[in-house]
């Protein structure tokens, strides 16, 4: 499956870039990136949805010398990911058609790679092979804001390419320091980036505290968590309509991913102690980052800052680390993936159209183009969170587990339900609304076949992934219950979903809020206080 | 078969979005009036099967698939018909399905892709509202609360080239949302308590306690969920979004915003009595809120110039009376309320609409006058309306609004009972202030008037039926709920009782009010006197407004100059809008703007970054002199490594 895109990429090398050959080299492209989304549903029909376990590993050492191996493997919580990785790219290929006509061979083979890449940060066991999927992203990426961004893309780039390199690096040496630990602390001794081996380990509380930061502060980049979210405005921006359909779609879920197959599993005291802080950061970016979108005038940083406020809601479900909270996260990373990709398609139609991203630009869309308003609005609603739609079951189990953990998060994160419906809906009236008061709006073209076909799956998975969410859900369950017993085992001061705080609400609200986490966690095991 | 209600009109609307710009307009009409009918014949064929099964406890359950499910969290799509949601799907079905009928002629001036867009979303609006009134647990429930709300956002902006109609539809969703915050919390709440969402175990386990005596985690549950229903039912402080409503086509206002939608706050509610009962302090403010927009939205109501106005704060007024009777734990009289006001507000705002209609668009009572006699129709049915509300006896209203205060009366509130008396003085007022204005007299002076063409054409036979129905529904409603004082047997709270029944076991035991029919058998003298001075009430209501209205129109205006100061600020519904915008969406947009993004996101982090990339790239200008080369090539060529390792080991 990562083999395939590349291989696609490789055999676009063989035909030469120009005009004559441009079609033939999207329809290769596509081809390719719509075999690979077959892969990835075969694989899921072919997936032991009641395991909890890793499947179709395949292992073969690389660096036996420091115990590298290619060793991948899938669960209930990177399958969906990697569906949704084969999903988005046909649809960013297509949405890309006509707008792309400089080096398009380039940007297929660009885009095929990077699938590749981010196929692989999701099946990567080995903390190593991670880091070279990790870090092969971003090349890519970098290179698909650079050479066919708008403007400032050069800037948005380099801002990207550095924000996400600071924080990789950190985690390079705690992965490092992960291994040379495995050497001295197990009684086998030896290098090891077996993430398996790793999760068994004992790690002395200090050491999680550094190892967790180094890897939190990665991942908080990506995610991107506030106050690390500035480059994300000006990379989407910039970037054409198919980097930002994957780079909101997929990657910003690496930086969740990463959190609940790493940061969290691996170290979960420091987890533990972090969680609270973790949880703060994500629901000030849930308003933040909603308050921000709303005083936006351009259509893409609206959605950009949109998904800072998501984002904030599945850090706050991996916070919260109880059944609800992180399935409903990883439901969120899905249907995230899917709306917000919507909505870039969308806003890269409008801009196709007029070539500016300006929401002033626009107004009385409805009455030209009916038909893409009315997909516009039913992807709204979705991000929106209606009931029904994609949004709400993911934004619901993370509000549930909040609340079972620390009812004023979930309080405070659910003023985003309010937020988000101030900015979508106020954007929308902006842009469709209103009488045509600009000449260049009164005679766009609705929907194209092409610009059928790209939006109306986005659409179908909606209403499917809200009306049928157990479809989803199923998989990921066990996957995460596992994860969650781990890190709750490993760290059993906090507090399981239900039990002892549903006793403390029937005393009153007060006795089950003022237990943070950081207080619960026994100052002896914890000597980076002393 | 309960499946059906809802998914008939479903259908309806996935007919109309897909193939509405191909078929006929009298297709779409007839199509949408269709299932709706279809709809009605199996929502009364299912409310039939109910009445046939042994009483205590009677339902109908329709399980259906499991919708989310995560650990030991799992809400099932099921649906649950008993005597509440079946009063309330014959209202949603009967009056919708007369509504849709009405909606044919009147909006006969719109091109054929918006008639069928109208119908479109007024079926889907039906579909929402009765998955909300008939599922089984909140999270349902959720996804008809939200769809209606979103149905009222597309209805009410639906000349969405008006700015000021998609203000007001973008506004009512917002408005709606800060109580869906309440509401949402308090569901999980609710959960985290109970660990269900299904309302019939909700009630069990709640009964099992005894009411609170403080404010405890029952009485936050309650009063969050208030918060979602005081949205929904505009009132105080969430009432702004639904005079603005009216932006919407006339049937739209009778539909949602006066029969079925805005309701859903009181049937939330009365859904959850059990959980009410135990909260005594939530049922206290929502007995005080409800009282008090009752008031407020009546005096407003006495200044309006606008026919839908006056009618939505009437619409207003007349909700903060039912949420009255549900705080004062008169559950049934509320319900009963809530069903005769569905028959008479709907057929004022179809009247209304007929008027509308005939003139043009013209919704300024100042230049309407002397209609009686060019609309014999829309007059005759609107003064029944007008009656029904002002409590005229023998007539529905007079029995509800009745029951509400004689419930409230006996429940010993007694200042909550003159604050009612004195707001059904004010609806008499106000209401025939309106009848007055517009149909008698003579045609208004105001600049404008003679833009009305001079023949007007009364209901078209469409709008008439609907008319003729809801008049005749106002009349005889009453007559379900016939109390025992007057010789009845009050059939329709006693229908409706099993769905509070644990709630007036408790009730009893709690000491909070005694049984219904013994409080009805030892004060029946108290309700008949009760029922004196309402009469009077009515009646001096309706000689108010002759006089001032009518007779002597200087009078009124005498007054106005007066009490200009108050007249201002009743013009102005107190300001709230204007207080909400400055003490909230300013600064919110303000701070946002200039604090958030320019300040922080902008000037704060993006000035460190950015400064931190300036000395880094000031300190290896001297580094980039030693070495060559540029980031494409090394990023180009450490990528081109990654590639090649990596094939070499997968195809080893």
């Amino acid at each position: 499956m990562i083999a395939l895109p590349i291989a696609g990429a490789i055999l676009l090398l063989f035909i030469r870039d120009d005009e004559h050959n441009e079609a033939l080299i999207r329809k290769i492209a596509l081809v390719v990136s719509v075999l690979v989304f077959a892969e990835t549903l075969l694989l899921w029909s072919r997936f032991n949805a009641s395991s909890a376990d890793f499947q179709f590993i395949e292992r073969h050492a690389w660096i036996p010398d420091f115990g590298i191996s290619y060793f991948v493997g899938v669960d209930g919580i990177s399958l969906l990911l990697l569906v949704l990785t084969g999903f988005l790219t046909p649809l960013a290929l297509l949405g890309s058609w006509e707008s792309i006509h400089k080096h398009t061979r380039a940007f297929c083979m660009f885009v095929l790679v990077l699938e590749s890449a981010m196929m692989g940060v999701f099946v990567s066991l080995d903390l190593f092979l991670f880091y070279v999927f990790w870090d092969a992203m971003l090349i890519p990426m970098y290179f698909l804001i650079g050479i066919w961004g708008y403007d400032r893309r050069i800037y948005a780039a380099v801002k990207f390419m550095l924000y996400t390199m600071a924080g990789s690096v950190l985690m390079l040496l705690a992965i490092l320091g992960l291994a040379l630990l495995h050497n001295t602390n197990t009684p086998s001794g030896g290098y090891s980036f077996d993430l398996l081996q790793l999760y068994g380990m004992p790690i002395p509380a200090r050491l999680q505290f550094w190892f967790f930061l180094a890897f939190a502060l990665a991942f908080a980049i990506k995610v991107p968590l506030f106050p690390f979210h500035t480059w994300l405005p000006d990379a989407h921006v910039e970037a054409p309509t198919a980097g930002s359909v994957i780079l909101a779609g997929v990657l910003l879920k690496m930086g969740t991913y990463g959190l609940v197959r790493f940061a969290f599993p691996l170290f979960p005291l420091a987890a533990a102690y972090f969680a609270t802080a973790l949880a703060t950061l994500a629901v000030i970016g849930i308003v933040y980052g909603a308050l921000v979108a709303m005083v936006q005038p351009d259509l893409k940083k609206l959605v950009a800052y949109s998904s800072v406020s998501h984002l904030g809601f599945v850090v706050l479900g991996i916070a919260a680390m109880n059944t609800q909270g992180v399935q409903g996260a990883v439901y969120q990373m899905l249907s995230h993936g899917v709306s917000t990709g919507g909505l870039f398609l969308i806003v890269g139609m409008l801009s196709d159209r007029r070539h500016t991203r300006l929401i002033a630009e626009y107004g009385g869309l409805k009455k030209v183009m009916p038909h893409l308003v009315a997909v516009f609005l039913i992807v709204t609603l979705a991000s929106i969170g209606l009931p029904g739609l994609n949004g709400f079951v993911g934004e619901f189990l993370i509000l549930l587990g909040a609340f079972r953990w620390n009812p004023r998060m979930a309080v405070f994160a659910a003023t985003g339900v309010v937020l988000s419906a101030t900015y979508m809906l106020w954007m929308f009236q902006r842009v469709n609304y209103g009488e045509v008061t600009d000449e260049n709006n009164a005679r766009l073209v609705d929907l194209t076949p092409r610009e059928w076909a790209v939006i109306v799956p986005v659409v179908a998975i909606s209403v499917l992934m809200g009306v049928l969410p157990n479809l989803f859900l199923r998989p990921i369950e066990p996957s995460v219950q596992r994860m969650v017993n781990q890190v709750q085992q490993s760290a059993p001061v906090r507090i399981q979903a239900g039990g002892r705080r549903t006793r403390n609400l029937q005393l009153g609200m007060k006795n089950s809020e003022l237990v943070p986490n950081s207080e619960s966690i026994p100052n002896s095991k914890f000597p980076i206080h002393n | 078969m309960l499946r059906l209600i809802p998914v008939l009109p479903f259908l309806g609307f996935l007919v109309n979005a897909s193939f509405g710009r191909r078929i006929s307009r009298r297709a779409a009409g007839a199509v949408a009036s269709a299932v709706m009918l279809a709809s009605l014949v199996v929502a009364l064929v299912a409310a039939g099967n109910l009445v046939g099964l042994p009483n205590p406890g009677r339902a109908l359950v329709e399980p259906a698939f499991s919708w989310i499910s995560s650990g030991d969290f799992s809400v099932n799509a099921t649906l649950r018909l008993d005597p509440l949601s079946a009063v309330m799907i014959l209202v949603v079905t009967g009056i919708g399905s007369l509504i849709h009928i009405y909606s044919t002629a009147y909006m006969d001036k719109e091109t054929d892709s918006e008639y069928a867009r109208y119908f479109s979303y007024l079926n889907l609006f039906a579909a929402f509202m009765l998955v909300l009134v008939l599922g089984s647990n909140f999270l349902v429930m959720f996804v008809g609360w939200e769809g209606v709300g979103l149905c009222s956002y597309l209805l009410v902006g639906f000349w969405y080239q008006k700015e000021s109609a998609s203000d007001a539809g973008k506004k009512a969703f917002i408005v709606n949302r800060i109580g869906d915050f309440g509401f949402l919390l308090g569901v999980l709440l609710a959960y985290v308590r109970f660990s269900t969402l299904d309302f019939q175990d909700l009630a069990r386990s709640a009964s099992a306690l005894s009411p609170e005596t403080s404010f405890g985690t029952l009485s936050l549950i309650t009063l969050l969920l208030f918060v979602g229903a005081a949205g929904k039912s505009a009132q105080i402080p969430l009432h702004v979004w639904l005079p603005d409503a009216m932006e919407g086509p006339t049937p739209v206002s009778a539909l949602i915003h006066a029969a079925t939608m805005v309701t859903a706050g009181v049937y939330l509610i009365g859904r959850n009595a059990v959980l009410f009962s135990h909260a005594p302090i939530t049922l206290t403010i929502v007995a005080a809120i409800g009282v008090a927009t009752a008031l407020l939205a009546a005096t407003i109501g006495l200044v309006q110039n606008d026919i839908k106005r006056v009618l939505a704060y009437s619409t207003v007024s007349q909700l903060g009376y039912m949420f009255l009777a549900m705080g004062v734990g008169a559950y049934a009289a509320g319900i009963f309320h809530l069903y005769t006001h569905a028959f008479f507000k709907a057929l004022l705002f179809l009247g209304s609409g007929a008027v509308i209609h005939a003139l043009g668009g013209e919704q300024d009572l100042r230049r309407m006058g002397g209609l009686r006699r060019e609309l014999p129709i829309a007059y005759s049915t609107f003064l029944v309306g007008a009656m029904a509300i002002a409590g005229v006896p023998g007539l529905a209203g007079f029995f509800s609004k009745d029951e509400v205060l004689f419930q409230t009366y006996a429940g010993g509130h007694t200042l909550l009972w003159i604050v009612g008396l004195v707001t059904s003085l004010l609806t008499a007022i106000y209401m025939f202030r309106l009848v007055f204005l517009a149909f008698h007299g003579a045609r208004g002076e105001e600049p404008g008037a003679a833009h009305h063409p001079s023949h007007l054409h009364d209901a078209p036979p469409a709008m008439a039926l609907a008319l003729i129905v809801l008049a005749l529904g106002s009349i005889v409603a009453g007559y379900a709920g016939l109390p025992r004082a007057l010789g009845g047997s009050n059939r329709f709270e006693r229908f409706l009782e099993p769905s509070f029944i644990v709630s007036q076991e408790t009730r009893r035991a709690a000491g909070l009010q005694g049984d219904l029919e013994e409080a009805e058998t030892a004060t029946a003298s108290l309700e008949v006197g009760l029922m004196a001075v309402s009469t009077l009430v009515a009646a001096g209501g309706i000689g108010l407004a002759f006089f001032f209205f009518l007779r002597n129109p200087r009078a009124a205006d005498d007054m106005v100059n007066r009490f200009a100061g108050l007249h201002r600020v009743l013009a102005n519904k107190y300001y709230v809008d204007e207080i909400y915008d400055v003490t909230v969406v300013q600064p919110i947009r303000i701070v946002s703007e200039d604090g958030l993004w320019r300040g922080i996101d902008v000037r704060a982090i993006d000035g460190t970054v950015n400064m931190v990339g300036e000395t880094v790239v000031g300190s290896s200008e001297i580094l980039r002199r030693l070495q060559a080369g540029s980031v494409r090539v090394s990023a180009a060529s450490l990528f081109l490594g990654v590639v090649l390792i990596l094939g070499y080991y997968l195809w080893r």
